[in-house]
């Protein structure tokens, strides 16, 4: 059985430094509650529930069980998790609606990254073995990264900084971003990465609805249809992979559907400047492609959120019709070990 | 509102790991200062070395000796050392090509300063001085001329091989419960227990987490339950529990206190074991200066009808 699935609703929270007035269900609470007003369903209406997120940002385990309190987790919900960021969770929940086990899917993600140190958190990520026990921490595999692409004369300092100006301004017409206009380069934080090559570092949830066939048009005026999504990983060591490439984003890219026909605009996931310069390579956009109109990971990165938002606002440009074909990318891990693309269409015009 | 609580968290384990036949040949050389690769079946040298053929996913246990001397593939200047990375003082986060080896291993290279480094550098492993069969054995790279002989040839067997790792890992949070559950800390404080009523389904909340699981909306109107409630279920605990001073066998119970819509859970003293029963009334018991009940006593009134908290169990 084939049915078209349509992303019907997105919303997000305002991202911030710090929101520790708020434990994580009440701060994704408002944002369940506003992509299901948009839609009009309620919690008891959705076939499906599919939340990402990390125990290891809130530092307990199972916290994820307390953030089903904001759904209305009663039996006989039919409910998972995963402990990625919540695009992967969107692609189960795609998945659940493909085989007709559900018509609508509600798919969200939060990361609290203020309760703790996020560089010392995500080195907890990396093989036990050879990597973990020396800390390496995110900034510093991502400036790994950086400097192979400058060796490699696919990038410099110069083209980096130009990658983050833009984005922040771009986030200017974004009133849910942290970094809302152009912040200085500043100093290295792991040369040759300086602070503003960096996400900030912050809290925040985001949520989607998801609606098969008739269903999303009934929900949504103009429903982005999930056209392909893929996800591939690569290998684990980082010093068995090409780091200046994205071998895995291409071809889930392929399998997804995007080099079928042009998109007309890309939310990048890309935490870090050069890797901006990694997936436009993968992904063979060029200058005729708006790539993160909404300021991308650069303007705000919560972490497990952060690609979910970023198939969350392709849809929001199909819905505004700003965008008829758009691409979607969503990574985890170590410069860009695992990568999602999606490929919605808004219905022709 | 109250202000919202905050407390330091550390989250410290130690994960103990055991190794297959080629990790275990790998951290084992390190300790014995022989760097050990594994060729896959296409030819290629793996350093480190992993038990699957990272491209076919098969097994892969041809083991190979490598150089300790390597080039440098990148490089990242790092000038502030975080707590745990292998030098406390500024160095250059490197991977290396270890001679003899198609792939890069991850390690700190101990460098003057950013200038000192580029990638194509030629550099040496400098060992730790006690070794004990783990990636820290090399205690970082350092920078070197020439290169050392190439030795093709090691069946990786040991005298006392490796066989596990132990890996450390702590992280430090502040933790912050949040308004709802600050709200019932605070209100602990004072001996009061409160919860939050669920606009839309009434029932009411202890302890308070902000959203009613049932209906997924906010609750914000607090309402004060107990200090009385009922036991709505029990087990009888026998083994002693670690750092634990109380006497098995003792009762812990679900307690729904008086005006709550859930039962919370405590433990039941001032009662023989054996007596304590569904219905029966306690009541919390406060020790000096604490900040929650210790335990929960009979009232001494009648024990209450099933039907008022059979929806509670
Ligand atoms: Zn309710």
């Amino acid at each position: 059985m084939t049915r078209d699935i349509a992303l019907v609703a997105f919303a997000q929270t305002d991202h911030r430094r710090s929101s520790d007035e708020l434990s994580e269900v009440e701060m994704l609470m408002p944002v369940l509650h506003e992509v299901l007003e948009q839609t009009g369903l309620k919690t008891a209406d959705i076939g499906f529930t599919c939340s990402g997120s990390s125990d290891y940002l809130a530092g307990r385990a199972f916290s994820f069980t307390l953030a089903l309190d904001g759904v209305g987790a009663w039996p006989p919900i039919s409910e998972s998790h995963v402990e990625m960021d919540g695009a992967w969770a969107l692609y189960e929940a795609w998945t659940k609606l493909l085989t007709g086990d559900a018509d609508t899917a509600l798919v969200y993600a939060y990361g609290k990254s203020s309760p703790g140190s996020v560089r010392d958190v995500l080195t907890r990520q990396l093989d036990p073995y050879y990597l973990a026990p020396l800390w390496p921490d995110s900034v510093a595999l991502a400036a790994l990264q950086a400097q192979a692409l400058i060796d490699a004369g696919d990038t410099d300092e110069r083209a980096l900084a130009a990658v983050a100006a833009r984005s922040r301004a771009d986030a200017s017409a974004n009133s849910h971003a942290q970094l809302a206009r152009p912040v200085p380069q500043g100093d290295y934080l792991v040369q040759p990465l300086r602070t503003g090559d960096c996400p900030p570092i912050g809290d925040g949830a985001a949520a989607v609805v998801l609606a098969a066939g008739e269903r999303a048009r009934d929900l949504c005026e103009r429903p982005a249809w999930i056209r392909g999504i893929d996800h591939r990983i690569e290998a684990h060591g980082l010093g068995v992979r090409d780091l200046t490439d994205s071998p895995s984003t291409r071809l889930a890219a392929q399998k997804a559907g995007a080099f079928e026909r042009p998109v007309d605009t890309a939310e990048l996931h890309a935490p870090f400047t050069s890797q901006e310069i990694v997936l436009r390579g993968a992904l063979r956009l060029d200058d005729t492609v708006r790539v993160n109109p909404s300021g991308g990971a650069l303007a705000a990165n919560p972490i497990m959120a952060a690609g979910l938002i970023r198939v969350g606002e392709a849809a929001a440009a199909i819905h505004r019709g700003d965008s008829d074909r758009a691409l979607a990318h969503a990574t985890s891990g170590p410069c860009l070990q695992q990568n999602l693309v999606a490929v919605l269409e808004g219905d022709p015009r | 509102m109250p202000e919202v609580l905050k407390a330091p968290l550390a989250v410290e384990f130690p994960f103990t790991r055991s190794l297959g036949p080629v990790q275990s040949a790998f951290l084992t050389g390190l300790r014995e200062r022989v760097l050990l690769g594994v060729r896959t079946t296409d030819g290629r040298v793996l350093v480190p070395p992993v038990e699957y053929d990272p491209v076919t996913a098969e097994e892969i246990r041809d083991l190979v000796h490598v150089a300790t001397t390597g080039t440098v593939t990148t490089w990242a200047w790092n000038h502030e050392p975080r707590r745990g990375q292998p030098l406390d003082t500024p160095f250059a986060w490197v991977l290396v090509r270890l001679d003899g080896a198609d792939t890069a291993l991850l390690h700190a290279l101990d460098a003057p300063g950013p200038d000192a480094v580029h990638t194509g550098m030629r550099v040496r492993v400098r060992w730790a001085g006690e070794r004990s069969g783990a990636i820290t054995d090399i205690a970082c790279f350092e920078p070197c001329d020439g290169e050392d002989t190439v030795i093709t040839v090691h069946v990786g067997e040991f005298e006392e091989p490796v066989t596990g790792i132990v890996a450390p890992a702590r992280l430090d949070y502040t933790y912050s419960p949040g308004r709802a559950q600050s709200a019932y800390i605070h209100a602990l404080a004072e001996r009061r227990t409160v919860g939050e009523r669920c606009p839309s389904c009434r029932k009411v909340y202890v302890p308070p987490r902000g959203a009613c699981p049932t209906c997924g909306v906010a609750t914000t109107e607090q309402v004060e339950v107990g200090p009385r409630g009922t036991v709505t279920t029990f087990c009888i605990v026998n083994i002693k529990a670690k750092n634990l001073d109380i006497e098995v066998p003792y009762v812990y119970a679900h307690i729904a206190l008086d005006g709550a819509g859930l039962a919370l859970h405590g433990r039941i003293g001032g009662i023989p074991y054996d007596q304590v029963r569904m219905g029966l009334r306690v009541e919390p018991v406060w020790t000096q200066g604490a900040r929650y009940p210790d335990h929960y006593r009979p009232t001494g009134e009648p024990d209450a009808e099933y039907d008022i908290y059979k929806e509670l169990l």
